[in-house]
């Protein structure tokens, strides 16, 4: 009788005064403070409120050109020049281009490729990364063997000549012709990428495949799907969605590249197109009109600039947030 | 052990290589046109007699029509037989490239080949990853050291803001602005003429410069953490407690350490340059290797394409065995 007051005493005393921080509760409580992070992601919902509303936001329609009221190469609104067809108004408030479309507007709608290039190929190469990832290093053996050697030879293949490639190869096909060459975007962007995902992933699996847990859960009768679902899944993830934060840019930035070499985003002469233009086109041609125009240029490398930074500050944040012991203090 | 493991992995860059060939083989051929595309069209009899010269003639990837027009003439000799059936662009590719033979350009109607493109190109596009690579090392480290050594200061504020800047700004993004800003107001002409690139000039500075921003940033993060992380370890104190000059300290147990994950990730910070430098010589039209591969692609100069690509994956994939082999030499702890 004594000996069980004592147990339930005991009970009572050691009880959890909270319940038990989680790893995402203590993830979200150090991203939280971090102000840059903050930052970030504030700037990246604003892009995305301005990528959704943007017929909205846009002053004119992106495509339309009206040369007779615009002029072409109209300087940014606050930019005197004498032609009085090429000073700067309001109207038009970052200028026009070499066609007489508004800057400003096309400008906005290239928020929408930008976002949708970011996250698109991100999620596809998270899950193929995580399905041979999982697949390699929780069967281990052969399998693990033949995976990692294809993704070894996609790891030596130099990426940005791969995108170049491909883009070439199948942009006039069927698929090189869907929203704007759009879809084979994502295609080619997903090619390469997941390999880093899928390492990690395997390396993760190793360390926990190990773990007492897992052999607990093999002991009461769990099946491998289960336990690779329920026990492992959930303990790579950290690390996956600090890498998948990193991707992101990296899928920007190369499609800005591959658009400033012709061959990204097609450009389009339908008015109601929902992805009429990108940034990275916007560089091409403004690169091509600097001198008349500077502000064609100006304006999409900023915003190139801005949303990579706003990328990179997020990843830094969740990589504190996530893994404190590599956090550079 | 470590010279068993250096040749394992040399011996596998071969099935590498095989597969980045057959890869872009596959897409190059996929892409509509050919190397003798030409604004007004060219007369058959040229095509064909062009097409003949260069073996273009031939099926892609195998001639089962050929085994057919032996076997009816008679040929009843397998290997001879086989030999037929790999008559073809792509088992003709391998066959040069096992001899080292990369093909005649196209481009230039098979009057220079591939190799001597590449070996003329090449010192040009080196010379600009030499200038990337010398300014990131040289201005990174430092950088990084000193920001590590005096943490939160206004250096180490700095260091942190310029590395924080370079790695997330695309480095073509940069280059764009530079090329502006230098001829806007500096009155310096960006972009030069071919004769300038002979040598070394001050022509290289800015793509140099532009190209390295990246890996010096990267390099100023990465050796910023790794001597915060080595600052506070034990045998650190050790040598201070001997009483060994702060010197000292910091060249002979500081940085040798905190300079492991630096020397480690530079083969890939190296390769990175060099792959990622034909968007920069594109913009500063640096007549390098990285040029040349988008005009080629351009022109459908498939043998040029292959070149370029195989040159680059050889890059990429020496650069991945750098990793793990300065691992195993740098860090005794770890035994690969």
């Amino acid at each position: 009788m004594a000996a069980t007051a004592t147990v339930r005493q005991l009970d009572r005393d050691l009880a959890l005064r909270r319940p038990p921080r989680s790893l995402w509760s203590d993830a979200w409580r150090r991203f939280r403070k971090n102000r840059l992070a903050l930052a970030g992601v504030a700037y990246i919902a604003f892009l995305a409120v301005v990528a959704v509303a943007a017929p909205w936001i846009a002053p004119h329609n992106p495509v339309q050109s009206d040369v007779a009221r615009a002029g072409v190469f109209r300087q940014a609104a606050w930019i005197r020049d004498p032609n009085p067809m090429r000073t700067g108004t309001w109207e038009y408030p970052l200028g026009t281009d070499s066609v007489g479309r508004d800057v400003f507007s096309r400008l906005v709608y290239g928020t929408r490729v930008s976002l949708v290039v970011g996250f698109v190929p991100m999620v596809f190469t998270v899950s193929i990364g995580m399905a041979i990832g999982l697949t390699a290093g929780y069967l281990g053996g052969r399998v693990d063997n033949i995976l990692m050697r294809f993704t070894d030879v996609v790891y030596a293949f130099p990426d940005l000549l791969l995108f170049i490639i491909m883009q070439v190869a199948f942009q006039d096909a069927w698929i090189g012709k869907l929203l704007n060459g759009l879809v084979l975007l994502f295609i080619t962007l997903s090619l390469v990428s997941w390999v880093t995902v899928a390492r990690l992933v395997r390396g993760e699996v190793l360390a926990v495949k190990g773990k007492e847990f897992v052999e607990a859960a093999r002991a009461i009768g769990a099946n491998g799907l289960q336990i690779v679902v329920r026990h492992i899944v959930p303990n790579t993830l950290g690390p996956i969605i600090v890498v998948a934060a990193y991707i992101v840019p990296g899928a920007i930035i190369s499609e800005a590249i591959l658009s400033y070499l012709g061959i990204g985003i097609r450009p389009t002469v339908r008015l109601d197109a929902p992805f009429p233009t990108s940034w990275g086109s916007m560089i091409l041609e403004g690169s091509k009109a600097w001198e008349s125009q500077p502000w064609m240029l100006i304006a999409p490398t900023l915003a190139v600039a801005s949303i990579t930074l706003a990328f990179t500050f997020i990843g830094d944040g969740l990589r504190d947030a996530f893994d404190p012991r590599q956090r550079e203090r | 052990m470590l010279l068993s493991f250096i040749v394992r992995r040399v011996l596998w860059l071969i099935p590498v290589i095989l597969a980045v060939t057959t890869i872009t083989f596959f897409l190059m051929h996929q892409a509509p046109g050919g190397p003798w595309d030409r604004e007004k069209p060219v007369a058959a009899a040229t095509l064909q007699a062009l097409n003949q010269k260069f073996g273009l003639d031939k099926p892609v990837w195998v001639n089962p029509t050929e085994v057919r027009r032996r076997w009816e003439q008679g040929e009843r000799n397998p290997l001879r037989l086989l030999a037929a059936f790999l008559d073809s662009q792509y088992f003709r590719y391998l066959w040069g490239l096992s001899h080292l033979d990369l093909g005649p350009s196209y481009r230039s109607k098979g009057t220079e080949s591939v190799q001597s493109i590449l070996w003329r190109k090449f010192p040009t596009t080196a010379k600009v990853g030499l200038v990337a690579t010398a300014f990131a090392v040289v201005v990174g480290i430092p950088l990084g050291v000193f920001g590590a050594l005096k943490q939160n200061s206004w250096i180490d504020y700095v260091s942190l803001t310029v590395a924080t800047l370079g790695v997330s700004i695309p480095s073509f993004v940069i280059g764009v602005l530079v090329v502006i800003l230098l001829s806007q107001l500096f009155g310096v002409k960006p972009i030069r003429e071919p004769e300038e690139w002979q040598g070394f000039s001050t022509a290289y500075l800015a793509p140099g410069i532009v190209l390295g921003l990246g890996t010096m940033s990267y390099l100023t993060r990465l050796t910023r953490s790794s001597m915060l992380e080595v600052i506070r370890q034990d045998y650190v104190r050790t040598a201070r407690a001997k009483g060994l000059s702060e010197w000292r300290v910091v060249t002979r147990h500081m940085l040798r350490n905190a300079l492991i994950a630096v020397v480690t990730v530079l083969g890939p910070a190296v390769a990175a340059l060099v792959t990622g430098s034909f968007i920069i010589e594109t913009i500063f039209n640096v007549p390098g290797m990285g040029r040349e591969y988008v005009v080629a692609i351009a022109a459908r100069d498939y043998s040029m394409i292959m070149g370029t690509t195989l040159m680059y994956a050889l890059f990429v994939a020496v650069a991945n065995i750098w990793v793990d082999v300065m691992y195993g030499v740098l860090d005794p702890r770890i035994r690969v």
